[in-house]
């Protein structure tokens, strides 16, 4: 090991992918220089509740840090976002002008909320996103002034936001441009069951429209939202809840593949356009686009808490793998999973329900808040919800495993 | 090696019943039950099974102390 000590490691990105990976490097020996850089001034933290208790607890909302072990022994970079990535130089740049060499780089920057677009007229104060502590400190604040809110997107994180300032008791209005909540990641029937949810907690669900244009207040601030049916909702604050855009535009002009999140091979190792692997450069997380084996490996970018966590481990492990006796890693297969809390249904989730061209309704009550559902491709799991039946859920996983396990689906076609 | 569960804590996610489910399992109510002194020989899949626990709830003890550095 005594030579790999001498290598420099540099993890952008410092959120949980980044952080995982920095704990997975420590954790298999890796003990030479290693530097954590993070675009926001915080130690790391978890995100999921930015979404859920930090918007409803009374009093100071609660910290969120993840836990940095003590053996870690990096050197912190942060409030100073990447910049730059030279391959050639093997070097990052951030915005303060420092230049980090590195021997080894893991990307983690993860992913930015989707804004107004700039094409349109700007969007007037009060209308806001959430991604970041700050973002969800400032959206707490304005919960507590009161409402009405309008959400604008039925996804996770619209779906939870809009719960929590129900919660709260304010009036929401939940806008949604499909015809159903979390239509095209878990299917109708999925979707029409949390909608039902959602209208039974007083939501104003708005579905098959989207925003148009905003009304402007004497004081320059939002008074109400525009939908494309014509209509106008009265806002006091708005939230554009309506998907993440991967954190790629400092890898601009690195000769990466970037469309819809950094490209990656299987052992999670990052792509120039022309399809080659970089050696020593890996990605994890929300911005990596990785070949998911459930999806005939097709490659998706996930943004689930578990997929920065194995992600984080695996590209770690890729990372020494030519330093390590270990040998090689294998290809990175974990069984995808999320989760999301709405008006006390606990939805759980394993494999790629949004890849499915079936669903299969195995139970399905509403007043007793449990579902669980099957989906497939051409005919084989891949994957599985529940609500309130979270313990059928490990039997479906296993099945998704011994999936991965046998190979990929003969039928599908190469990546996208 | 000694398991505890922060109940006050767990939210179902069921990531500790997927990493180590000859420990972790689920009752009829979605209510996590686990063993709280299982084998050493499973001391690797329980430590996974707190490393994945979204809400940090699962804490895994060794029986002995740990050597020292």
């Amino acid at each position: 090991m005594r030579a790999a000590d001498q290598r420099e490691l540099v993890v952008v990105g410092a959120s949980l992918a980044g952080l995982r990976a920095a704990q997975a490097l420590r954790e298999r020996g890796f003990t030479g220089a290693l530097t954590l850089v993070g675009d926001e001034p915080h130690p790391p933290y978890d995100r999921p509740p930015l979404s859920k208790r930090v918007l409803t607890t009374p009093g100071r909302p609660d910290r969120t840090e993840l836990p940095v072990p003590n053996g870690l022994r990096a050197r912190w970079r942060l409030g100073r976002a990447a910049v730059r990535l030279d391959l050639a130089a093997r070097a990052v740049t951030l915005a303060d002008g420092t230049r980090l060499p590195y021997d080894g780089l893991v990307v983690a920057t993860g992913s930015t909320a989707r804004g107004w677009p700039a094409g349109k007229p700007p969007a007037p104060a009060g209308v806001v996103t959430l991604r970041g502590w700050d973002d969800a400190l400032a959206l707490r604040a304005a919960l507590t002034a009161g409402g009405p809110l309008v959400v604008v997107g039925a996804g996770f994180l619209g779906g939870e936001i809009a719960a929590a300032a129900r919660e709260r008791g304010l009036d929401v209005t939940l806008v949604e441009a499909v015809s159903q909540p979390l239509e095209g990641s878990l299917g109708p029937v999925a979707g029409a069951y949390v909608a039902a949810l959602h209208r039974e907690a007083g939501i104003v669900l708005r579905t098959g429209t989207t925003v148009e244009g905003f009304v402007t207040g004497p004081d320059g601030r939002l008074a109400g939202v525009h939908l494309g049916d014509g209509t106008t909702v009265p806002a006091g604050t708005a939230v554009l809840a309506w998907g993440g855009v991967p954190s790629t535009g400092w890898l601009a002009g690195s000769g990466l593949a970037l469309d819809g999140g950094v490209h990656c091979d299987p052992l999670l190792r990052v792509l120039r356009t022309d399809g080659s692997a970089v050696p020593d450069v890996v990605a994890a997380g929300d911005v990596a686009r990785v070949p998911q084996p459930l999806a005939g490996g097709e490659r998706l970018a996930l943004g689930h808490w578990t997929n920065a966590v194995e992600q984080g481990t695996a590209a770690a492990a890729t990372l020494l793998a030519g330093q390590s006796p270990d040998g090689t890693p294998a290809p990175f297969a974990a069984v995808p999973s999320f989760w999301s809390d709405l008006h006390g249904a606990r939805i759980r989730s394993v494999g790629l329900p949004g890849v499915a061209d079936e669903t299969r309704v195995v139970e399905h009550d509403l007043t007793g808040r449990r579902l669980e559902i099957a989906y497939h491709r051409a005919g084989r799991l891949v994957g599985a919800l529940t609500i309130g039946r979270t313990g059928r859920l490990a039997s479906y996983r296993r099945a998704l495993e011994e999936h991965l396990a046998s190979g990929p689906a003969p039928d599908e076609p190469g990546p996208a | 090696m000694q398991i505890t569960v922060d109940m006050n804590l767990c939210e179902s996610h069921g990531q500790c019943v997927f990493a180590a489910p000859e420990i972790f399992s689920f009752d009829d109510d979605d209510r996590l039950v686990h063993e709280a002194s299982p084998p050493d020989a499973l001391l690797d899949k329980a430590e996974k099974a707190a490393a994945v626990c979204p809400a940090r709830a699962v804490t895994v003890s060794p029986a002995s102390p740990p050597a020292a550095p």
